[in-house]
């Protein structure tokens, strides 16, 4: 070597040294970044998961009930009306107090029939019996929630320690409930209502079908809009449109479109669609197309990226085939633009599948007991479903708020995972 | 085509005063040429002499570039293929190109081959269409390396294999002409000694124009050689001529490679 190389004196060396020391300073901040990233995602993840993986599990009830011919329908008139409006609550009253025959005061009665989920049981068997009217004065077994204070008490959310002057729960019933749970009368199970019920005043029947279904409503209507018009846009705007000022501004503004807050959106599809043309309140066409107006610029621009992601040499090709300018884009670029538009349009519905502030402004936020059967039926969304548990005080809401959370992540993290799992497989196949 | 000035028969093209301009920048300054129908011509010249924008003149691909102006007259036939009223839809589909990077569609060979027919609906059946297929791929030479595989992807061919499969491709069309920009610059020495015998065959049936950076490729395949310095023709003649005997001193100067 010789020494005298500028590359190989003190100075270079030394230069060197500090090149290195920035170089690795630099990889040491993004590793932190990324620490950091991942501590909160992993602390997010670990205070949702902690508080709401409980909710996935319930505590039921299994009890004897006796259907008595004298208290449902007395007159043995079989008629549709009297078997809906029969006091089933008496039923169960009976079937609780049989639990403890000896409990006759009054108030411990009371104690005792608030074990059990009041409307839960009595709906229950009220379909039962509607459903199949033989059943009267028979005896038959069924499942149904207890109260949410039971369940909380089980789960150990209401502490047997505080004085009983502080909690919701009595002496007396927390005795019962021991009772009942070691005469395996009381059995924690997989709680199917979360999933299966509309939303409910109580806590132990609320569940996130009509949201879930509402949603699923809304984000079909949104993308069978916006697609469409979102993709034809881009095409027209990056393929036909002639160049000038006029297109440049519609270009910006579709820019801008993006960037605005979605509650904007909301009071437009309130002025408009409403207010104007006079659609219902709270029903999925309208979120559907709300959330159509904010996926479109976010489908415009993914459509956009993705065309001009594509070889000018596919066009070349086919033009010098003798093929129309119009033929070249749908023959040549569109299909290959296409993995790149539909992860797009996938992110574009991950976005509006999460969004809460638009629905709210067109009334979605409504209190919704039925699961919608039609797009023109009131329903509301799973993240405002969220929102409005979350409003709720009492403990056994937030378990339920944070299991919907944790489904609703999952169901973002599927559709994302798809849309991986879509653009790795049309691009192999090029 | 109809005749209306009953060219001579074995010119092609008849190119008078062709300028072409980007913009403001003209990057050719007045050609005049005739291209020969029959066998090859050569385009050379050194880099950015406006060998490509020449050649996209014959097939109208400079109207695809924004900004690009032609004016002069290219003639096909005595006919006018900047004229108005005809549609560069049509002077493609006779007028085939060739790029410099191998291009086939991301779709099966089959259906890269088939694809000109079918939007000029030259076939009626598919039986027809298959016929075509094989005669394409056969006059380019490549029918006995992919007729097992004819549904695989044309990307999975090798440089060569997807040139020759680009030659089909245009040749299915019918055209009268093929033009080619540097068509094995992207090639080894292999795969461009099979370019070179395909172009020898298919020069009995078309017209080639062919630009190329390798003198003796040009030596090689061309019959006619034309030689662009800086937006102009300097020289064009019989290839033998060019390259023994050239009447200017650039074209001899480049030839040498005292210049490029
Ligand atoms: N699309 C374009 N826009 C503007 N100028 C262009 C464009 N294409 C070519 N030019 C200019 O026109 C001139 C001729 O370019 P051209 O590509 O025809 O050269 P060439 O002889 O083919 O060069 P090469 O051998 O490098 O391919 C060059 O000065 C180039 O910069
Ligand atoms: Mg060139």
């Amino acid at each position: 070597m010789e020494s005298k190389s500028i590359h190989n004196s003190e100075f270079a060396h030394k230069r060197l040294k500090k090149r290195y020391g920035k170089e690795r300073r630099f990889r040491m901040w993004g590793v932190a970044a990324i620490c950091f990233a991942l501590a909160s995602l992993g602390w997010l993840l670990f205070s949702l998961v902690g508080t709401g993986f409980t909710a996935f599990q319930q505590n039921f009830m299994s009890i004897e009930v006796t259907l008595e011919q004298s208290i449902i329908d007395p007159q043995n008139t079989n008629d549709r009306e009297t078997l809906r409006g029969a006091n089933y609550r008496r039923i169960i009253q009976n079937t609780m107090y049989n639990q403890f025959p000896d409990v006759t005061e009054r108030k411990a009665k009371q104690e005792l029939f608030a074990l059990v989920s009041a409307s839960g049981a009595t709906n229950q068997i009220r379909q039962m019996v509607y459903n199949d009217p033989s059943l009267i004065g028979k005896t038959i077994r069924v499942t149904v929630p207890t109260s949410d204070q039971v369940d909380q008490l089980l789960k150990g959310y209401i502490k047997r320690d505080v004085p009983e002057s502080r909690r919701k729960i009595s002496d007396q019933q927390i005795a019962w409930i021991d009772d009942l749970k070691s005469r395996k009368i009381i059995k924690k199970k997989f709680n199917t209502i979360l999933f299966t019920n509309p939303d409910s005043r109580d806590p132990e029947l609320a569940g996130i079908a009509s949201a879930v279904i509402g949603s699923v409503m809304i984000v079909l209507i949104a993308f069978l809009l916006a697609l469409p018009i979102g993709v034809g846009s881009a095409l027209y705007l990056d393929e036909f449109a002639p160049k000038n000022k006029f297109t440049d501004l519609i270009e910006i503004n579709i820019n801008n479109l993006a960037a605005v807050p979605s509650i904007v959106f909301g009071l437009l599809g309130l002025a408009v669609f409403i207010n104007f043309i006079g659609f219902q309140r709270s029903i999925p066409l309208v979120g559907g197309m709300v959330l159509a107006l904010r996926a479109f610029p976010t489908i415009v621009i993914a459509t956009r990226a993705s065309l001009r992601s594509v070889s000018p040499a596919m066009v070349d090709g086919a033009l010098s085939l003798g093929a129309s300018h119009t033929q070249a884009v749908f023959h040549q670029k569109l299909p290959l633009a296409g993995p790149g538009i539909l992860t797009g349009s996938i992110i574009a519905m991950a976005q509006v599948l999460g969004e809460t502030a638009p629905l709210l402004m067109i009334g979605m936020v409504a209190f919704v007991t039925e699961i919608p059967n039609s797009i023109s039926d009131p329903a509301t969304a799973l993240p405002v479903q969220i929102f409005l548990w979350s409003d709720s005080a009492e403990r056994a809401w937030s378990e339920r708020t944070a299991a919907a959370i944790i489904i609703l992540l999952v169901i973002l993290v599927m559709m994302n995972g798809v849309a991986i799992w879509l653009r790795n497989r049309l691009e192999k196949r090029r | 085509m109809s005749d209306i000035e009953s060219p001579s028969t074995d010119v092609k093209f008849t190119c008078r005063d062709v300028k072409v301009h980007y913009g403001d920048f003209e990057a050719l300054h007045g050609i005049d040429i005739d291209i020969p129908d029959r066998g090859v011509t050569a385009f050379i010249g050194p880099s950015g002499c406006g060998k490509s924008t020449f050649l996209r003149t014959f097939n109208r691909m400079n109207d695809t570039i924004e900004g690009c102006r032609v004016s002069g007259e290219v003639l096909m036939d005595g006919q006018d293929i900047y004229d108005k009223t005809l549609d560069p839809v049509l002077l493609r589909a006779q007028v085939g190109m060739v790029f410099q990077k191998p291009n086939p569609f991301p779709k099966s060979i089959y259906d890269n081959i088939a694809y000109g027919p079918r939007i000029h609906g030259l076939t009626s059946s598919k039986a027809e269409l298959d016929a075509l297929v094989e005669k394409s791929l056969r006059r380019a030479g490549l029918w006995d390396e992919v007729k097992d595989r004819l549904k695989l992807s044309g990307t999975g061919l090798s440089g060569g294999q997807q040139q020759r499969l680009v030659i089909a491709r245009a040749i299915a069309v019918s055209p009268q002409v093929i033009l080619m920009d540097e068509p094995a610059s992207a090639l080894d020495p292999i795969a461009t000694a099979k370019l070179e015998a395909l172009i020898d065959e298919l020069k009995e049936r078309y017209c080639i124009i062919i630009v190329t950076h390798s003198m003796a490729q040009a030596a090689r395949v061309s019959d006619k050689t034309a030689f662009f310095y800086m937006g102009d023709l300097i020289e064009f003649d019989d290839t033998e001529k060019i390259f023994t005997n050239p009447s200017n001193s650039r074209t001899q100067d480049y030839i040498t490679g005292r210049t490029g």
